[in-house]
């Protein structure tokens, strides 16, 4: 079974993120980057799946040049290939942008199921897997928490308010994964050494038939206006438990009238 | 004449969702609030909606919306924005109502923002407010292009009002499409939720992995239950099988909004901040003196809360009697 993984590469997580005010854009250039944790359970689920049914594991992602390390990272922890859509062009895409172009880079492999995060752990909009299941005209299945394949069947428990809702599908289908989904893998110096050989191809986006005004800044149907920080909120009160830390907090509510 | 808002209804426990009537609130501030209600539901639903400030329901309740995946709601949300061109349409940002969002999205080429806090409108163009990052920075973004303008509204975010309308419903009809039924809810399991539920929660004791283990959460419940409050966790005591989803409080679990929310062995990472730092009066305890939450805490202790609160707990014992 083919699987596509969708997987952004973000500020890595020691990384304050700064905008830059001019282009209102998180600053990326520069800045250590890495496999983005909630991608990283995505990939994870990839190669269990493909360890039970065989198959493929092909990590794309559309991102900077500094991209690469997440990509390494997820082929030392075993996936066969990687995609990376490295332009001009596509930088400043919103969400609908980004889907645009991963689903035509979904497009030139074949596939069985696509796996997405949820939601990615930078700008968490959540919205990206669904539209690229609406491109790709597969169902999608978000929010996964047990991922289950039997011939071209899937089933996944969808975490619910109340508990989870078990939902089967037929594939080809997308399915994003909520991050408790499981524990990824570290990579293994072998799989560190073999991931130096591994493919990785670069797409531009005329590459992937997408023409300047779908994509990028141009267009973007979300254009940000304004980027600045909240109000602070005023410093509080810190105080060290000298034995007495229960009673403070007592104090304290006391003072703020809940008691 | 007013612009046109449209709230997506999301039912929640087998009642409109609360999310559901704070959006009717500010969809009725904003312009003429109405309301799309698919799926079999209870049947003071479309009043509770018309109660909350919908002036109009687009209402039907085929099964076919509750037991397959997103395709056939989308299928005829896309249908009626159409037919009846709103100005805005608004969703819970839950996951349901991303699902929902981004294949409009995708499928009408137009925009959709999610975790909207605030939005204004004039003259067509909306401009939506977004504590973006854990809330460390707060945008402002507009949608282009003549397409819907799709907000994907952050829970907690309008304080739903009583705003009387007459009930007039619209029954639309079910897509008869058997392409859209792919993905098919096979059953619904419910797990056991115990105590008072963090909705409407005046008061949240919230415990994460400094708790140590399930056993532990006993005293944040007689904590919560002294202060007339209920408990929550973060994910890390989720993911840990200590407590319930149901209780998970963050980027992927509720927003909560609580006068008081009392943070016990939790660190305060950003996707747990952007789920309860606007509650009012925040106090936590914890042992590590740099724990980011301390600098969102009103009140902070440095400590074992293996201590501080069996402490707190038989001092509001004692003030309680007093
Ligand atoms: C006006 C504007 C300009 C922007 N400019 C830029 C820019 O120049 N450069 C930039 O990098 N971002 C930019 N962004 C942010 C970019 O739009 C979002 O990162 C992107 O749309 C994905 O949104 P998200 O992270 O919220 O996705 P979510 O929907 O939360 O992501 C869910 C999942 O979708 C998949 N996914 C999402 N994005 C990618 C990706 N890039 N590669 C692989 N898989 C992915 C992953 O599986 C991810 O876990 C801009 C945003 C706006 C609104
Ligand atoms: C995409 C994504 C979504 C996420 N969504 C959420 C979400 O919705 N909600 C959420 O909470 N997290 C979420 N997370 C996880 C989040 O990043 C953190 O991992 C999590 O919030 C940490 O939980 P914690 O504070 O309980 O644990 P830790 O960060 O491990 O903190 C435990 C704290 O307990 C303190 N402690 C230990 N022992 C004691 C003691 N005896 N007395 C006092 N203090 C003690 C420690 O000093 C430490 O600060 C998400 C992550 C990702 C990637």
């Amino acid at each position: 079974m083919n699987i596509v993984v969708c997987g952004k590469v973000i500020p890595a997580s020691t990384v304050t993120i700064e905008i830059d005010p001019a282009t209102k854009r998180m600053v990326r250039k520069g800045v250590a980057h890495e496999l983005d944790p909630a991608a990283a359970c995505a990939v994870e689920e990839g190669l269990r799946l493909v360890e039970k049914h065989g198959g493929t594991v092909t990590l794309i992602t559309m991102g900077i040049a500094d991209a690469t390390i997440g990509i390494r990272n997820a082929l030392a922890m075993g996936a066969t290939s990687a995609v990376h859509i490295l332009d001009d062009a596509v930088a400043g895409s919103d969400t609908l942008g980004t889907a645009k172009v991963l689903a035509a880079a979904i497009k030139k492999q074949p596939f069985d199921l696509v796996l997405c995060a949820t939601e990615s752990s930078d700008s968490y909009s959540g919205i990206v897997p669904g539209q690229i299941a609406f491109l790709l005209g597969v169902p999608p299945l978000s929010f996964a928490k047990e991922i289950a394949v039997e011939g071209d069947r899937i089933t996944i428990k969808r975490q619910s308010e109340s508990g989870f809702d078990v939902v089967e599908s037929t594939l080809p289908a997308l399915v994003a994964v909520s991050s408790g989904i499981n524990e990824p893998r570290y990579p293994q110096l072998k799989g560190i050494m073999a991931a130096k050989k591994k493919e990785i191809k670069v797409y531009t986006a005329a590459d992937l038939g997408l023409s300047p005004d779908q994509v990028g800044e141009k267009g973007a149907k979300e254009k940000v206006l304004t980027i600045g920080r909240p109000p602070k909120r005023q410093a509080g009160k810190i105080v060290t438990d000298e034995g007495d830390g229960g009673r403070q907090i007592a104090d304290f509510l006391a003072e703020i009238k809940v008691i | 004449m007013a612009d046109v808002i449209w709230v997506y209804a999301e039912l929640s426990d087998e009642r409109v969702s609360p999310t559901t009537l704070e959006m009717l609130a500010k969809a009725a501030e904003t312009g003429k609030a109405e309301a799309i209600l698919l799926g079999p539901a209870p049947d003071d639903a479309p009043a509770t909606l018309a109660k909350y400030g919908a002036s109009k329901i687009y209402r039907c309740a085929d099964p076919v919306y509750r037991d397959y995946l997103t395709l056939p709601a989308a299928q005829t949300v896309a249908e009626l924005i159409e037919k009846h061109r709103p100005a805005v349409v608004l969703f819970a940002s839950s996951y349901g109502g991303r699902d929902l969002a981004a294949n409009l999205s995708a499928r009408l080429d137009c925009g959709a923002i999610s975790d909207v806090g605030d939005f204004t409108l004039k003259d067509g163009s909306v401009e939506a407010t977004i504590p973006a990052l854990g809330a460390s920075y707060l945008n402002t973004s507009t949608l282009v292009g003549s397409g819907p303008k799709l907000l994907l509204v952050r829970p907690k975010s309008f304080e739903p009002k009583v705003n009387e309308q007459p009930l007039v419903i619209e029954e639309v009809a079910a897509p008869a499409d058997a392409s859209l039924r792919k993905a098919r809810v096979k059953e619904r399991v419910a797990v056991r939720r115990e105590g008072p539920q963090l909705d409407g929660a005046k008061t949240i004791v919230s415990g994460g992995r400094g708790l140590k283990g399930e056993e532990n959460f006993a005293m944040l419940r007689e904590l919560a239950e002294l202060l007339g409050g209920a408990v929550g966790a973060t994910r890390a005591a989720v993911d840990a099988g200590w407590v319930p989803y149901a209780m998970q409080i963050g980027q992927t679990g509720k927003t909560v909004k609580p006068d008081l929310y009392i943070a016990c062995g939790i660190s305060g990472a950003v996707q747990h901040l952007s789920g309860m730092k606007t509650s009012k009066y925040i106090v936590s305890i914890n042992k590590d003196p740099d724990a980011p939450i301390f600098q969102y805490s009103d009140f902070g202790v440095v400590g074992d809360l293996f201590k501080v609160v069996p402490q707190l707990i038989e001092e509001l014992k004692k003030r309680k009697g007093a």
